[in-house]
């Protein structure tokens, strides 16, 4: 059961061939099995499980059913679920039982999704290879002695064990597409505005996108259908019309597409294999009738140290709300006021999240304010810039989503600034706010390699058509770890 | 940039964030060795181009000025460190 599809599944409860309740109880079963040597899962909460799969299968029999109806999926610990502990990795919220449920979460339990538990993750989503959480690290099913990726990491480790169909995940600089090239699945980052952030736990505003973790595009395209949406109450959330996306993934035609490739993403730093499988993709896409032209983002280089000014700052707002009065961990004894703060806080956060704070202050403090903030926003539009002229000439952009494939668990944990270049290609998306996608095109060295898509805004459906297109014609997302199968 | 040990204790006193008295020179070799990265956007004259503070130049959107959520104080109290009789506890701010 756990080597199909989303849509495989939907059919099969649809045929009565399995019931929600066995599916759930499977899922649950290989996560009590298997999960103890990956740490994918922070929480796991079988009761309300079986509670909601029983309510998916009256949906079923009643014939009021979706596509979603009875697929059990796990949500990134970052979105809050009533009731439910959402630490969003940190020890500041270990004890953060949240009131309410994010819009994401409400949206797909009213289309009758099955929730298995929470995925662990960077600390407040601050991280690349899932070593900053306070649960200590996610191992990759690929190769346990490696990293899964991050901030996503519990989230996409699950899915590649297939100890869920599916997850959700979130994109700040990279935390959904990077952690499924290191897995070898799908996910999407969406047009910046596309799904609602209420509920998730905020680290930087003006970046922050939830999306799906998936085995395949279709998959992808049935979960951002029930996911994306305008929501009175996220300010930045856009009212655009949300399509079916799994219906339009055939009438995406590769045939005549115009598929850029900016030499920035393919020179010093790209791991030749990667380079290889990312070569290999481009081939098929030439077989499928695309043309394929090169294009240059001028600005690329500039992306991370950009990121590094904005995203810190907006975090060292966002997290000013954590402070041992109203939630969360509270310190021993506090002497007075100031102290209550400021042990809270220290003792609360780790080392990565505290390191962002003070950058964030920094960059904020009087004095400062225009040699970095306001200079990282000036270039933001230049990179985004970079993108509207790209997109003047190409359909979509096409290159490796992550330049290595997954690292040695320890190996970029002390050196925080090789660590931030693992998202040197995904983190200009961000900046500009653009829709991209990572899926599987191949093996490297036996771990998986990801291709990036890159589209306009709202191209969100196209980037899943291209996904299927190429997934009709290969077997990478089918590639299930050695000893999950 | 580089920051110096009492640079980090200031910002990290701004901050409202304690850091243990041995971990200053890390935290000062790391902030110095990440400014001294960003400043790589010094590379670019920009003097000329419009900060960028949303992807899509939205706006901030307006609603009727209207009450649109319940009273949630019980389901947010419950979370809460220290509540009495509806009210957040702290230390005494007033001797």
């Amino acid at each position: 059961m756990h080597s199909k599809t989303i849509a495989e599944l939907s059919a099969d409860l649809r045929a009565r061939r399995v019931s929600s309740l066995e599916l759930t109880r499977h899922f649950l079963d290989r996560v009590s099995r298997l999960d103890p040597g990956l740490n994918a899962f922070v929480s796991v909460t079988p009761e309300q499980a079986i509670a909601a799969a029983g309510a998916a299968d009256r949906r079923l029999a009643a014939g009021d059913a979706g596509p979603l109806t009875g697929i059990p999926i796990a949500h990134k610990d970052l979105f809050c679920t009533r009731g439910v502990k959402t630490s969003c990795g940190s020890r500041m919220l270990d004890n953060f039982i949240a009131p309410y449920d994010a819009t994401v979460v409400e949206r797909l339990s009213q289309a009758g999704v099955v929730m298995l538990g929470k995925t662990n993750m960077d600390e407040f989503a601050m991280g690349s290879s899932n070593e900053t959480s306070w649960y200590g690290p996610v191992c990759n099913p690929w190769d346990r002695a490696r990293v899964p990726g991050g901030s996503s990491g519990g989230s996409a480790a699950a899915v590649a064990a297939r100890l869920a169909p599916a997850a959700t995940g979130t994109d700040t600089g990279g935390s959904i597409r990077q952690p499924a090239a290191l897995c070898g699945l799908t996910g999407l980052k969406p047009t910046y505005g596309r799904v609602s952030r209420y509920g998730m736990i905020a680290f930087a505003s003006s970046l922050d996108q939830s999306g799906p973790i998936a085995t395949s595009a279709e998959d992808a395209a049935l979960l951002l259908t029930a996911m994306a949406g305008f929501d009175p109450r996220d300010s930045t959330s856009l009212e655009h019309p949300v399509p079916d996306y799994r219906a339009q993934l055939d009438e995406t035609a590769v045939a005549g597409l115009t598929i850029g490739l900016p030499r920035e993403y393919f020179g010093d730093g790209l791991d030749p294999g990667v380079a290889r499988a990312v070569e290999e993709a481009i081939a098929v896409y030439r077989r499928l009738g695309a043309n394929v032209v090169e294009i240059s983002l001028p600005n690329s280089a500039l992306a991370v140290p950009t990121y590094y000014v904005v995203a810190p700052a907006e975090c060292s707002s966002n997290l000013s709300r954590f402070d041992g009065v109203r939630f969360g961990y509270r310190c021993d004894e506090p002497r007075n006021l100031l102290d209550l703060y400021e042990r809270s806080r220290g003792e609360g956060f780790g080392a990565e999240v505290k390191r962002r704070i003070m950058i964030g202050t920094y960059v904020l403090s009087a004095g400062y304010y225009d040699a970095y903030y306001l200079k990282a926003q000036r270039l933001r539009r230049l990179i985004s810039e970079d993108f509207r002229r790209a997109f003047a000439e190409v359909d979509v952009i096409l290159g490796p989503t992550a330049p290595t494939t997954a690292f040695p668990l320890g190996a970029k944990q002390d050196d925080p600034l090789t660590m931030y270049l693992c998202d040197i290609y995904t983190i200009a998306v961000n900046l500009a706010g653009l829709p991209a996608l990572s899926l599987p095109c191949g093996l490297a060295g036996g771990l998986p390699v990801g291709l990036q898509l890159i589209g306009d805004y709202f191209d969100d459906g196209r980037l899943l058509g291209l996904a299927h297109a190429y997934q009709r014609e290969t077997d990478w997302h089918r590639r299930i770890p050695p000893g999950y199968e | 940039m580089s920051l110096s040990e009492d640079d980090v204790k200031r910002i990290a006193r701004l901050a409202r964030l304690e850091i243990g008295a041995g971990d200053a020179p890390r935290y000062a070799h790391d902030l110095s060795a990440i400014l001294a990265f960003v400043e790589q956007m010094g590379a670019v004259d920009t003097a000329a181009v419009t900060p960028m503070a949303h992807p899509l130049d939205a706006v901030q959107r307006l609603r009727e000025d209207a009450v649109t959520e319940g009273d949630a104080r019980a389901a947010f109290q419950a979370v809460a460190p220290r509540v009495e009789r509806g009210l957040y506890l702290v230390p005494r701010v007033i001797e």
